[in-house]
């Protein structure tokens, strides 16, 4: 076993301890088909519990995005955003001659799934807030890929925004049906369907 | 049944776990011939429920015959793993807020560690009142910097609750197998077995009595199950075989009857408080299934040990002045 890997257990292993990292599939099973989860976003805890509650085959092949200029700061940063968790790296500085999508797109190409943030900062309580095109111009690229709306729940109660220790505290990831962008369909409308789609799912378990 | 208490441990040990996972292979086999029949939705039910409990006590009773195997040190450290995970099951169904997250982390990563060395050093003195007065002083203080004064008494409160029936009441559970008492040294362990068959058994027959007699419940907005007369029959039983185990405890049958009687009457009083304390937090559902938090009914298990333990302690080492 190499080193990454090995930390890559030990993280789940954390996680699991934690939160429990329990993921219920209500729309969908757990299948290595190429998908984008999209999910809500309150913590830095997210991308790992999300990646925890997954079974271990997906996990490889299942990628988060993250900033270039942030998580490559560090070597330990670095190494643990590309070598554990085999991440995409966006600038968040944009240059205009380069799509910021473009290397999400190159992922997806290549066969990746991806888990994304669409409100693009961590939300505080609450509903989500709006989401970013970002998601929209993925679907209208790649309509073979499913688009799986994703809930994290409790997640701000173990590790709220500035602190720093995680408070052990059960938390659930709810996988939703796979939707689609309907022919025709215009950006706002379908972000607004797929933001609903992701408070829908809280709605489920409450 | 004198003759067993000659034995030498090692030879009870094993009388012992031939004894325990022997019923456990002949229920096993008597739920699976069970299972092959025909039964209607709401028998399967409850044989699926039977099945999962089974299960349940089958996996308690091979982490216990490790933690023995492994030594006191391990049996501790598996104590303060099943309390680190009730404790979590505890604080998801309370509602804490922001302010309490210090006190938090101080319960789970301070206080709740530090119960557990002071009952591996044999600390007796400080073991008993390390929660109740200096965590007791030290949680709320650190939820009032928190600078939130929303329902602060009933989160500190829960909070504190939460530690002790975790922390505090499953901390005796180690605590049993490390005492020190006249000429009965090495045997610690035997009285864990027996105040967890004392409580399991009661708690079986608990469960089974109020099922057929159908009494009036004294608490219906709590438990519908809880009678008088079931819990006399559970405590009755656990009693029962706490005299029949007399030989490997240091008591004499009547004192092992007695003492058993209490430490399972505790116990199912203990579920109950239990009951009142997931209603309160909206949790309607009981036992196996995966509540709206995820938890998964570990609380329900070992609430009427933790009720138990310090009971059953306290009682044991003032009578026999250890």
């Amino acid at each position: 076993m190499t080193r990454a890997k090995a930390a890559g257990l030990f993280m789940s292993f954390l996680a699991r301890l934690i939160t429990g990292a329990q993921g219920h599939w209500h729309g969908c099973p757990p299948k290595a088909e190429q998908r984008i989860y999209f999910a809500n976003h309150q913590s830095h805890f997210d991308w790992v519990l999300i990646w925890a509650s997954l079974p271990r085959d997906l996990r490889a092949m299942t990628r988060p995005i993250a900033a270039r200029d942030y998580w490559t700061a560090g070597r330990l940063k670095h190494w643990l955003t590309r070598e554990v968790f085999n991440a995409v790296y966006v600038d968040r500085v944009r240059t205009d001659d380069q799509d910021p999508l473009e290397p999400l797109a190159e992922a997806l190409r290549g066969g990746d799934s991806l888990v994304i943030f669409p409100e693009g900062t961590r939300g505080s309580q609450g509903e989500p807030q709006a989401f970013k095109t970002g998601l929209y111009h993925l679907a209208e690229q790649f309509p073979g890929v499913q688009l799986i709306p994703t809930w994290v729940d409790n997640v701000q109660r173990v590790m709220p925004k500035g602190e720093v220790v995680p408070v052990p505290i059960l938390c659930s990831v709810i996988f939703g049906a796979p939707m689609q962008l309907r022919p025709g369909e215009d950006k706002r409308a379908f972000l607004a369907r797929a933001r609903d789609a992701v408070i829908t799912l809280r709605k489920a378990l409450h | 049944m004198g003759s067993l208490r000659q034995l030498a441990v090692p030879q009870q040990v094993g009388l012992l776990f031939l004894i325990v996972f022997g019923a456990l292979t002949l229920a096993t086999i008597a739920v699976f011939l069970h299972s092959l029949r025909d039964l209607d939705p709401a028998r399967q039910a409850t044989h699926d429920r039977l099945a999962r409990d089974l299960r349940a006590v089958w996996i308690g009773s091979v982490l216990f015959w490790i933690s023995w195997v492994l030594g006191a040190v391990a049996a501790t450290l598996l104590f303060a793993l099943v309390s680190f995970l009730a404790l979590r099951e505890f604080i998801t169904l309370t509602h804490t807020r922001r302010a309490d997250h210090r006190a938090l982390i101080a319960a789970f990563f301070v206080v709740l560690p530090l119960q557990y060395v002071l009952a591996g050093s044999r600390a007796f003195g400080a073991f008993t009142v390390f929660i109740p007065v200096y965590a007791f002083a030290a949680l709320p203080i650190l939820a009032a910097l928190g600078n939130d004064a929303t329902r602060f008494l009933e989160r500190a409160a829960k909070i504190q609750w939460g530690t002790m029936v975790c922390v505090y009441g499953m901390s005796h559970a180690p605590a049993l197998l490390l005492l020190d008492l006249k000429g009965f040294d090495q045997r610690g362990a035997f009285l864990v077995l027996y105040l967890v068959l004392v409580v399991g058994v009661s708690q079986l027959v608990q469960e089974l009595a109020s099922r057929r007699l159908r009494r009036r419940p004294v608490a219906r907005r709590i438990s519908r199950s809880f009678s008088w007369g079931s819990w006399g029959l559970g405590a009755l039983a656990g009693g029962l075989v706490g005299a029949l185990l007399y030989w490997i405890t240091p008591f004499k049958p009547p004192q092992a009857f007695l003492i058993g009687f209490v430490a399972a009457g505790c116990g199912m009083l203990g579920e109950l408080v239990m009951k009142a304390l997931k209603r309160d937090a909206g949790v309607r559902r009981w036992g196996n299934r995966p509540s709206i938090t995820g938890a998964v009914g570990l609380l329900d298990r070992v609430a009427p040990l933790c009720f138990a333990a310090p009971v059953f302690f306290h009682s044991v080492r003032w009578y026999f002045g250890a």
